[in-house]
């Protein structure tokens, strides 16, 4: 019973956030919004028993994903006229439509394709668990995300130091 | 009874704002952002099958998807900010030194 009600409670708060984050007009309001978002997702997560991911959500998306967000616009520092004018010549409309029918194509994929099959027992996603299939199953691919990382940084550093012709 | 379904509508709706979001707004900031709300509908899926199959490798995946992410969001922010100092505007549209 309190499993429903959280997930009742924690799902319309994300959607209505990521509604807001769609609709605000500053950034600095959708990025505060988003971050209402990924703390609900991560509600969601533990409602499913997986703790570690909980964890590593509020730590990696709240903690660096969204300051990093921040960072950029406070970088930028455009002036507010700037970003509202942004939004002039939008086509809202087309893009309402085709995510309506996104929307209604994942719905009519999921009623039909998903048997609902029984729970295989309990599986808590802890540190353990995830630490063992992570450094044993997937130690290749575990591996391979430092290069990917790796990469990332220097191709950050080397945009960062680019000169930008006038 | 909350089961499979119910995570997988709220996923997809939540997938379905991250498209809306692409589709209408402008700011290539915004674009990112709505790339970041997709990400975890994504990430909301995974969980949902791993719990439903009690099979950890779907949180593992989690884990796979949350470094794409973070490199995907230094590379992009970088490339903003490089494409608001060369153009002086951040909106996509605007951005179409591509189209000759």
């Amino acid at each position: 019973m309190a499993t429903t009600i959280c997930f009742w409670v924690f799902s319309s708060l994300m959607i209505l956030s990521a509604l807001g984050v769609i609709l605000a007009r500053f950034p600095v309001y959708s990025v505060l919004l988003l971050l209402v978002c990924m703390c609900c997702v991560a509600g969601l997560f533990v409602l499913q028993g997986a703790f570690f991911l909980d964890a590593l959500q509020v730590l990696i998306y709240a903690g660096a994903i969204l300051v990093l967000f921040l960072f950029a616009i406070m970088l930028l520092n455009l002036d507010p006229m700037r970003w509202t004018q942004d939004r002039a010549r939008t086509w809202r409309f087309g893009g309402a439509v085709v995510a309506l029918a996104f929307l209604a194509a994942l719905t009519w994929i999921i009623r039909r394709a998903i048997v609902a099959a029984p729970v295989a027992g309990e599986m808590p996603g802890t540190v353990q668990a995830i630490g063992q299939s992570l450094l044993h199953e997937y130690l290749l691919p575990f591996e391979l995300t430092s290069f990917l990382l790796l990469a990332a940084i220097v191709g950050a550093v080397a945009l960062a130091k680019l000169k930008v012709r006038e | 009874m909350v089961g499979l379904t119910h995570y997988l509508i709220a996923a997809g709706i939540l997938f379905t704002i991250g498209v809306l979001g692409i589709c209408t707004r402008r700011n290539v900031l915004m674009i990112l952002l709505s790339v970041e709300l997709m990400f975890n509908a994504a990430n909301l899926t995974f969980v949902a099958f791993a719990h439903q199959r009690g099979d950890i490798a779907g949180q593992v995946f989690v884990v796979f998807t949350m470094t794409v992410a973070a490199a995907e969001v230094t590379v992009g922010l970088a490339i903003a900010i490089l494409l608001y100092r060369a153009l002086k505007t951040l909106n996509a549209d605007e951005a179409k030194l591509l189209k000759w």
